[in-house]
């Protein structure tokens, strides 16, 4: 009997009704959340105004997109995007697998523990508080840069908040701050699943720590880094918005080295009111978005096809 | 000869472990130190902070600015209110929604697994962005100023969450229990309720946990939909703050009335504003970083 029920499951279909019904829910808010929009994409090439509404407003073609991309905002915005995710990628890996290397030099115990609930616990701060802790360190007034180190040195102060010349250092050190821990974690991970006999060979060859690092575990690394980073490029157009408008406050005086394309779709639309062109920014980021992730999972797929997205 | 290999072998191992101990720490203490000076900053005297700005080494001790904000507290609770209220509801819908729309793809049998997988994965792949759905959600749905601006948009039911359940049932949950359930007549209603949700526990565990953190640190809905300050949660209220401390003063003047008003301790308050906004975060830490830990490693596993 049950081998005649395993038999027909195999090549009947489970009723599908109740199923659908099941994950319908789900299926609508799909459907409202993240598929109407995309359908909205043609408030890219309307005249829009709240007057005359969604339907209302006049087409305008490409014209937004010509506005945009006459502006300086459009080379400054999509330059930034891309190079802060670079440097993110590169550093952040670095940073990540030192970490996990060195965790994992200490075994499991107390010591790792507390290192690594340590180095997790900033990615848990909210955009919001992060801006705090980094006006606490910045601030002209009443911040610990100026008040304590560059008293102690006797230089000058610095109004961080109105040079743009020092964000890219400062933006760059708090995605670190917040993201190094977490992405540890899965460093960690593959380091712990590379066979433990490997590295006894190792030793009894007169291998050194620092050799072991250099010859075994960062080759082994190397998928995990591989895909990682592929995944991470698949999202260059795309940048954090809290980081790059709650961490600098806003402040004007910066947007050269702080204006990514996010906070540049984020001010059309609510500060200055441009709905047009912060449409054409918008579908010009998921455009570029949509055939780069494409592309780097095609990549993905020819090294490992057991890691690629689809 | 090999007894020296060995010794030497055994003493790099040691110096290898006090060279990790000591970036590590180091390391540690770059995490933590922001965090400790906002505390410290937000028990310091006001004059000192004047004076000398925030530092980990305060002349002057006080809890003034925690005084201050129990005394004018009302719009604190509030937005500390509205922050677990939208914290609670969000997460709880998420969770159901989430697991229900996992099941189904995870049912071999199910005719349109495929076609529902790429559904929600196509998700991932390309957005409409911001405008549109900011045209949707106020223009049509009228979203601006209620609460549901708080819980509905974006965060409910995400991909990324959707497939950490469904690999999870797919590979923990045996095709012979729901097969047993359905010859005993169970509908598919009733599995899901009866078995497939409670087996789900550590994975339910896991993204309840992501919800929750998005929801307790979320300060974009209301940038977008909320214009009205009553319906700030706690980190709309620390940007507000930020940028307006008297409005702390002004929002609750009423009841502060004939209390015998303390000047506002600004640059403390600030910080003990933060402080309590990061609260529920450290305290809830210990217990449930665990999952954390482990729901990052499995997600990155494949979705």
């Amino acid at each position: 009997m049950s081998d005649m029920k395993k038999k027909n499951s195999k090549t009947k279909y489970a009723k599908s009704g109740p199923l659908l019904l099941i994950a319908a829910p789900g299926i609508i808010y799909l459907l409202i959340n993240n598929y109407i929009p995309m359908f909205g994409i043609f408030l890219a090439f309307k005249k829009f105004s709240y007057k005359k509404g969604v339907w209302g407003s006049p087409w305008n073609g490409f014209d937004n997109f010509k506005f945009l991309f006459q502006t300086k905002d459009a080379l400054i915005m999509t330059r930034n995007t891309i190079l802060y995710n670079l440097a993110f990628i590169v550093i952040g890996t670095i940073i990540a697998i030192t970490i996990a290397i060195f965790l994992n030099a200490l075994g499991d115990s107390i010591r790792t523990k507390f290192f690594q609930s340590a180095l997790l616990l900033p990615n848990l701060m909210s955009w919001v508080i992060i801006a705090y802790m980094v006006f606490a360190f910045l601030n002209s007034d009443s911040g610990f840069i100026n008040n304590t180190i560059l008293k102690a040195l006797g230089k000058k102060e610095i109004a961080w908040y109105m040079e743009s010349k020092y964000w890219p250092f400062i933006l760059t050190f708090v995605q670190m701050w917040k993201n190094a821990g977490y992405q540890s974690i899965i460093y960690l991970a593959a380091i712990a699943g590379i066979d433990k006999s490997v590295y006894e060979a190792a030793s009894l060859d007169g291998a050194s720590k620092v050799q072991q690092i250099f010859r075994i575990t960062l080759p082994m690394l190397k998928p995990t880094v591989i895909i990682l980073t592929l995944m991470a490029v698949g999202r260059i157009f795309f940048s954090d918005f809290g980081l790059f408008y709650q961490v600098p406050m806003n402040s004007g005086a910066v947007y050269s080295t702080t204006q990514t394309i996010d906070t540049y779709v984020y001010r059309g639309l609510m500060e200055l009111n441009d709905v047009g062109m912060s449409a054409a920014a918008g579908l010009f980021q998921s455009l570029l978005g949509f055939i780069i992730v494409v592309s780097a999972n095609a990549l993905v797929r020819k090294i490992d096809s057991d890691n690629a997205l689809f | 000869m090999v007894n020296m290999k060995k010794k030497l072998m055994a003493s790099d191992t040691k110096i290898f472990k006090i060279v990790s101990t000591i970036i590590l720490g180091l390391l540690a203490l770059v995490a933590l130190l922001p965090i400790i000076l906002i505390v410290i900053a937000s028990f310091t005297d006001e004059t000192t902070l004047l004076r000398n700005g925030y530092s980990f080494f305060p002349e002057m001790w006080s809890a003034d600015a925690y005084v201050y904000m129990i005394q004018q507290g009302s719009t604190i609770f509030r937005a500390y209110g509205i922050s677990i209220l939208v914290t609670i509801i969000g997460t709880v819908v998420s969770v159901l929604i989430t697991t229900m729309i996992a099941y189904p793809m995870s049912r071999r049998n199910f005719k349109y697994k495929n076609a529902l997988a790429f559904f929600v994965f196509f998700t991932m792949l390309f957005n409409g962005g911001v405008v549109p759905s900011y045209m949707m959600w106020t223009q049509v749905f009228q979203i601006k100023n209620t609460l549901w601006a708080l819980i509905i948009p974006n965060y409910l039911c995400g991909a990324f969450n959707i497939f950490l359940v469904r690999n999870y049932y797919a590979n923990s949950i045996p095709e012979a229990l729901i097969e047993s359930a359905q010859i005993d007549g169970a509908s598919e209603l009733t599995i899901f309720f009866k078995i497939i949700f409670p087996l789900a526990v550590p994975t339910v565990a896991t993204i309840s946990l992501f919800t929750a953190l998005i929801y307790w640190n979320d300060w974009v809905n209301a940038l977008y939909y909320i214009q009205k300050p009553q319906y700030y949660g706690i980190q709309n209220l620390l940007i507000r703050i930020m940028n307006n401390i008297q409005y702390l003063k002004s929002g609750a003047a009423s009841v502060a009335v004939g209390t015998g008003a303390i000047s506002l301790p600004s640059n403390a308050v600030r910080m003990s504003m933060a402080v309590i906004g990061i609260l529920p975060i450290v305290v809830i830490y210990p217990f449930v970083q665990k999952y954390f830990v482990k729901g990052v490693v499995v997600g990155a596993v494949k979705g």
